[in-house]
């Protein structure tokens, strides 16, 4: 069966709470990653996310320094910094509907609120790779895909002119795998 | 359709592009059975955080005494950016972590001081009782965490605190409707009991 090697990733978090690092660290070093960094403020986040290259990102809402949005912002939009598609997962106490949008549209790409649990993170991280969704440019927002799915009773007008107005299905990489084996 | 440096497909819409980058984390798939012992990664991280355990009732205490520092820097300097954010920053870690330390009833006096900090809008108006009596909540609740009724003793405790706080944001707010949404809302905070 298909399954994601962890100790083949390279993982960042970004946390200013030295338990909270040490708990994420036990649980991904439980999962079987070995290449793990930190840090534990916005600037030396970008530093690390620059120096590193970690394929996944990690990253507490409230830091000092910069916050975990516009860390995300930074990422996605300063090309110069590293990889601007890197999945990047918001663990955050923040667990308000307006919160959970207001990081969609800084560009995260998953989310996922304290308390944390194994399963959660597993989760998270199991669907960013098996379930990479395309990115989006428009003039007001660079991401990944916000469109999850169709609703079909939506009657307002769509946002984006000259494409697919509903959502662009991606076949899971595990699909892939599998047809490929 | 162009491909960028990255390699990336590019495909180009009248007002919007649609990118599939790379995936680089293919190389992370495989079908390779898992080492004995290690088929479950779940159980395995929960038994990794489970050797931490013993460390967790002191983490809380030492996240407990950070609030209260926080709190004497606001009793001594006022409320400025600084005090402010590091009040705030100590509850939030404590609303965040406390079920994952094992006081999950701290979480919620914690989640109202992050109400009050976040929804004042004007954060000198804010009155420091009240913000003390949300400190000294939270420190009491899990200092009195090994008796029986802790979880219904913080309940009530919690209740009148977020009543009283409630009761000044929506004075405080009372021109600003989309604010008066969000502190009408029911708390978030999971697992108040246990």
């Amino acid at each position: 069966m298909v399954r994601v090697d962890f100790s083949r990733l390279r993982l960042l978090v970004i946390d200013d709470n030295v338990h909270m690092r040490r708990i994420i660290r036990s649980l991904l070093h439980g999962f079987g990653a070995r290449e793990i960094y930190e840090a534990e403020d916005g600037p030396s986040g970008l530093e690390t996310f620059s120096q590193c290259a970690p394929e996944i990102v990690i990253i507490d809402w409230v830091l000092p320094g910069l916050d975990g949005l516009e860390l995300t912002r930074m990422m996605r939009h300063l090309k110069t910094l590293g990889n601007a598609y890197v999945p990047i997962i918001m663990l955050t106490g923040h667990s308000e509907r307006a919160r959970v949008m207001a990081a969609r549209d800084a560009g995260v790409t998953e989310f996922l609120t304290k308390p944390i649990s194994a399963k959660g993170l597993y989760q998270r991280i199991v669907n960013v790779v098996f379930n990479p969704r395309p990115f989006i440019r428009t003039e007001t927002y660079f991401g990944p895909d916000r469109r999850r799915n169709v609703n079909p009773n939506y009657n307002g007008p769509e946002r984006r002119k000259g494409g697919e107005a509903d959502v662009i299905n991606q076949v899971p990489l595990a699909d892939v795998v599998r047809a490929e084996d | 359709m162009t491909k960028t440096k990255q390699e990336a497909v590019v495909v180009k819409h009248s007002d919007h592009e649609v990118i599939t980058p790379v995936h680089e984390l293919r190389k992370a798939t495989t079908y390779k059975p898992p080492m004995p012992g290690q088929e479950d990664p779940v159980a395995c991280a929960e038994e990794a955080l489970a050797e931490l355990s013993d460390q967790f009732p002191s983490w809380m205490g030492s996240e407990c005494e950070r609030l209260d520092q926080a709190r004497k820097a606001v009793e001594q300097h006022g409320f400025n950016d600084t005090t402010r954010d590091e009040l705030f920053r100590a509850a939030h870690d404590i609303k965040g972590e406390a079920a994952t330390f094992g006081f999950p009833a701290v979480a919620v006096a914690a989640e109202s001081l992050c109400r009050l900090i976040d929804l004042s809008p004007e954060m000198t108006r804010i009155p420091f009782t009240l913000v003390a009596q949300h400190v000294d909540a939270v420190c009491a609740i899990y200092r009195e965490y090994n008796n029986s009724d802790v979880v219904e003793v913080a309940e009530a405790l919690t209740a009148r605190l977020r009543h009283v706080t409630d009761d000044f944001l929506l004075r405080e707010n009372r021109d600003r409707p989309a604010a008066l949404d969000e502190i009408g809302a029911p708390s978030v905070v999971p697992g108040k009991r246990g």
